[in-house]
């Protein structure tokens, strides 16, 4: 026994120098798994896809070559030969128009000064607002030059107009069916299933069935066209009949996201708030402006979130839809890229890719450091 | 239970010798090899292929392997597959317009001595077009064609008939006999109807159409002026009276049929004409066969075909103004009009990936050349749902098939004779077969006339529009070698 416990101690003794160090290292073995299948499945691909959008694919004897050619895919996209495909083409500004960017400019530039009068400031914040409100303002600009005016917005723009058209309706929408359904009404459990069912179907099942109800010469939904005489009238040649077909597809398919998460938000709340603010004699409107909305603003600020860069990403149902057209007029980002790659022109491709990434990178770090402080605060 | 298992046991050694013995009695050569072949989501082209896959197996052993993917995509699928060297697929049937991308990057089996040695596919019965452009690239054979593609006009006899009209012979005549019909009710259900149906959506098979209107106008001295650049310099024939005439044509009929034509597919275009809907249709040779089947057709007997429009005037390309038609002008023009018959894409073909191994290549030329042979296409051509029309001189010269498909005579001879004119025609126009064609012509030209159709652009920018992407692409690639390619393309011995 007494001989025992000597040599389990020296065992002890030599093992735990070891067994320390295997402790030390043992953080990085676990984590190299998940490092190399990151580095293998999006660094890798990252990289190699920015290579990509600075080359040229050429066919050559028993394969393809890939040519180096700088910035030229991108030139074509800004001031080349596809810019009114991408950007669209800009037509004089109305007094709409005018009316528009200068409320729009005067909001940026309110929250600008609001920020650099107040206690918070600091210079790299600064900074970072005067670039951000830069790149905002020539987005803006952009829109505003071409979606009202005579000229055409390109698949730039449409893309921005889905996004902000589609998370607003459905933030709304979503909203406003978890306030109901939290309600103690009949039914309320049926419904909360019913209104689940459009996210579980296939993007391209909603595109074709959004295909057969806009169809107003012989879909479905023929007979209440034929009543109103609407039946010359087509939804899909027309560009904002299009596009409005899109975003009513879009919303109907993912307002039930926004509805489940705001849902489990809004069932979590501790009723005790809500009690205290109707005894204190606080009206419906009060109730949730003041106690239900900030509670639940963490979890609107990334449902949101998750909404905008999904958003920009729609393909499936302007591709079935339309095809991207009348025209090119409810062609998003994705849906150019995926055109012309189409046609094999992958150096092309990769850069209205990358445009994409970089406006969604953008569009999400300005959103999260405009809105985290107030949930924050609010929390 | 025992007893049981060793009776099961002997029972499948028993069928097992039996299949063995049956396949040594039969030609099994092909026992054991699978053939991967792809082609586009059908049911057009799929169909045929698939629903005679069994009966080949049965006769050589070889399993035949149909994976299909969406048209669109079918171009960069196979040649991502071949120049990754990943070859999942040992054969394909696809546009051979493709071959000026495959041919040169050596991703095509050369069958020029296979065509030769095989007696039961009879080249020769295969008409010379087909032999020449379809299958033929610099003068090696890489194809078997099993389809034969030209765009024609087809038309509601009896309609024209009772209002005394005659079928068009010109673009302002498809205009007017189409506005003619427009608003009225041809089918009897008391609906108002349209006078031409065209399939006009974008990414898909639309820009044809306009090539079969433009070819009127650009193309009037022989196959070999060609239709989409100037032979000398490379120069697209985009921007000119003769396309601006085209693109006037094109934006007249999006107005003059259906509110949703500039959404519809030839699918949507082909269904709306075989129930009686359009008094008019431009298409292949696709909806003769569709006008005939029981299931779908409420027009059979009604509808005639004949060649494509053409003009009275041309683009004269010495002063690059239209020009009214003369004997210098227009040498093959009848009664003063301008016939060019657009032999659009060039007609489903069969090739064989090199990179395959030797017996597979074999098993996939036996599979291609049964497709091809007389006895299985004679047939397949009467059948709409094939997608394949006919290439053969026997499809035109033996008439039992397309009776016995429920055609009557005269219209088959009437549908035939359709496709025979515009076979025979020397100013017939070849479609573009130079590398990046499909940029050409599914990017840049589709967007272009999608977008002159919407609004977005005028007339002047589309011409503009083309004519630039064209010359960028063309500059990119290397004008010298695109002007060789286009050169050789057109240079064929009809």
């Amino acid at each position: 026994m007494h001989a025992s416990a000597r040599a389990v101690s020296a065992a002890a003794s030599w093992w735990r120098p070891m067994a320390s160090r295997l402790d030390r290292v043992a953080g990085g073995v676990f984590i190299l798994p998940a490092v190399v299948v990151i580095l293998a499945f999006s660094i890798f691909p990252l990289l190699s896809s920015l290579y990509v959008s600075l080359s040229r694919l050429g066919f050559a004897q028993g394969g393809v070559e890939l040519k180096f050619v700088g910035f030229d895919n991108y030139a074509k996209l800004l001031f080349g030969i596809d810019r009114p495909h991408f950007l669209g083409v800009t037509g004089p500004l109305t007094p709409i128009g005018i009316a528009v960017l200068l409320a729009i400019y005067g909001l940026f530039a309110l929250l600008l000064y609001r920020y650099a009068r107040g206690p918070n400031r600091t210079i790299g914040g600064l900074v970072g607002r005067v670039l951000a409100t830069a790149i905002a303002g020539t987005l803006v600009w952009l829109i505003v030059n071409t979606v009202l005016t005579s000229g055409r917005p390109g698949t730039l723009v449409v893309t921005l107009v889905y996004v902000a058209v589609d998370v607003s309706v459905q933030y709304l929408l979503g909203l406003g069916l978890a306030l109901l359904v939290v309600q103690h009404l009949p039914g309320r459990r049926f419904f909360r299933v019913v209104f689940l069912l459009p996210m579980m179907i296939t993007p391209v099942g909603v595109a074709y069935l959004f295909r057969m109800l806009v169809d107003t010469s012989k879909g479905p939904l023929y007979p209440l066209w034929a009543h109103f005489g609407l039946t010359d009238i087509s939804w899909v040649t027309n560009p904002w009949g299009a596009r409005l077909a899109v975003m009513v597809g879009d919303v109907w398919q993912w307002t039930p996201f926004i509805f489940i998460v705001l849902l489990a938000a809004i069932e979590t709340l501790p009723h005790e708030l809500v009690e205290a603010a109707v005894v204190d004699g606080a009206n419906r409107w009060q109730v949730f402006w003041r106690i239900t909305f900030p509670q639940i603003l963490p979890a609107t600020i990334t449902v949101v979130l998750i909404r905008i860069i999904e958003g920009f990403k729609i393909v499936d149902l302007p591709n079935v839809l339309t095809n991207g057209g009348p025209g090119t007029a409810t062609e998003s980002l994705t849906l150019h890229a995926y055109t012309i790659w189409r046609a094999l022109d992958i150096g092309g491709s990769a850069a209205v890719a990358y445009m994409l990434l970089i406006v969604v990178t953008f569009v999400g770090i300005a959103y999260v450091n405009l809105f985290r402080p107030r949930a924050a605060a609010a929390a | 239970m025992s007893r049981v298992l060793a009776k099961a046991v002997v029972l499948l050694v028993f069928v097992a010798a039996c299949s063995t013995g049956s396949n040594t009695s039969s030609n099994q050569s092909f026992s054991g090899t699978t053939i991967r072949v792809v082609t586009f989501t059908g049911p057009q082209i799929a169909e045929p292929l698939q629903r005679r896959a069994p009966d080949f197996e049965k006769a050589t052993g070889a399993k035949v392997q149909i994976i299909t993917v969406p048209f669109s995509d079918l171009y960069q699928k196979l040649l991502t597959d071949f120049a990754t060297k990943t070859n999942s697929y040992d054969a394909t049937v696809f546009d051979p317009q493709w071959m000026g991308d495959y041919v040169p990057s050596g991703y095509l089996e050369d069958l020029t001595d296979r065509v030769k040695n095989d007696s039961a596919l009879n080249w020769n019965d295969i008409a010379p077009f087909f032999r020449d452009f379809s299958a033929t690239f610099k003068g090696h054979v890489y194809t078997v064609p099993l389809d034969g593609d030209f765009q024609m006009v087809y038309y509601r006899k009896d309609l024209l008939q009772k209002d005394g009209l005659q079928p068009p012979a010109t673009w302002e005549d498809y205009i007017s006999i189409a506005k003619h019909f427009q608003g009225k009710d041809l089918n009897g259900d008391g609906k108002a109807d349209y006078g031409s149906c065209l399939a006009m959506k974008r990414s898909a098979q639309s820009y044809w159409a306009w090539i079969s209107i433009a070819s009127a106008y650009l193309q009037s001295q022989g196959t070999k002026q060609g239709a989409f650049f100037n032979t000398d310099n490379m120069q697209p024939l985009m921007n000119n009276p003769g396309a601006a005439a085209a693109l006037d044509v094109y934006k007249q009929l999006s107005k003059i049929g259906p509110p949703e034509q500039l959404n519809q597919d030839v699918g949507d275009s082909r269904g709306l004409f075989v129930t009686g809907r359009c008094a008019l249709s431009l298409d292949w040779g696709d909806i003769g066969p569709l006008a005939v089947d029981k299931a779908q057709s409420t027009v059979q007997d009604k509808v005639g075909a004949v060649i494509l429009p053409g003009s009275k005037k041309v683009l004269d390309r010495s002063t690059g103004q239209l020009a009214d038609c003369t004997a210098t002008l227009c040498p093959y023009a009848t009664n003063g009009v301008n016939h060019a018959p657009f032999a659009a894409f060039g007609g489903w073909s069969g090739a064989i990936n090199k990179a395959a191994p030797a017996k597979t290549k074999d098993a996939a030329f036996a599979f291609l050349s049964y497709m091809s042979q007389s006895a299985q296409s004679s047939v397949d051509v009467t059948i709409g749902k094939t997608g394949f029309n006919p290439y053969r001189t026997s499809h035109f010269n033996n008439m039992g098939p397309w009776t016995a498909s429920g055609m009557s005579e005269q219209a088959a001879n009437d549908y035939l004779g359709a496709i025979k004119s515009s076979l025979q025609s020397p100013n017939m126009v070849l479609d573009l077969r130079i590398p990046q064609t499909a940029f050409y012509q599914q990017t840049a030209l589709d967007t272009a006339l999608a977008q002159f159709l919407a609004g977005e652009i005028s007339l002047t920018q589309c011409m503009t529009q083309i004519t630039n992407q064209w010359n960028s692409k063309t500059d990119e690639i290397g004008r010298a070698s695109q002007l060789d390619a286009y050169r050789s393309s057109l240079s064929i011995t009809k």
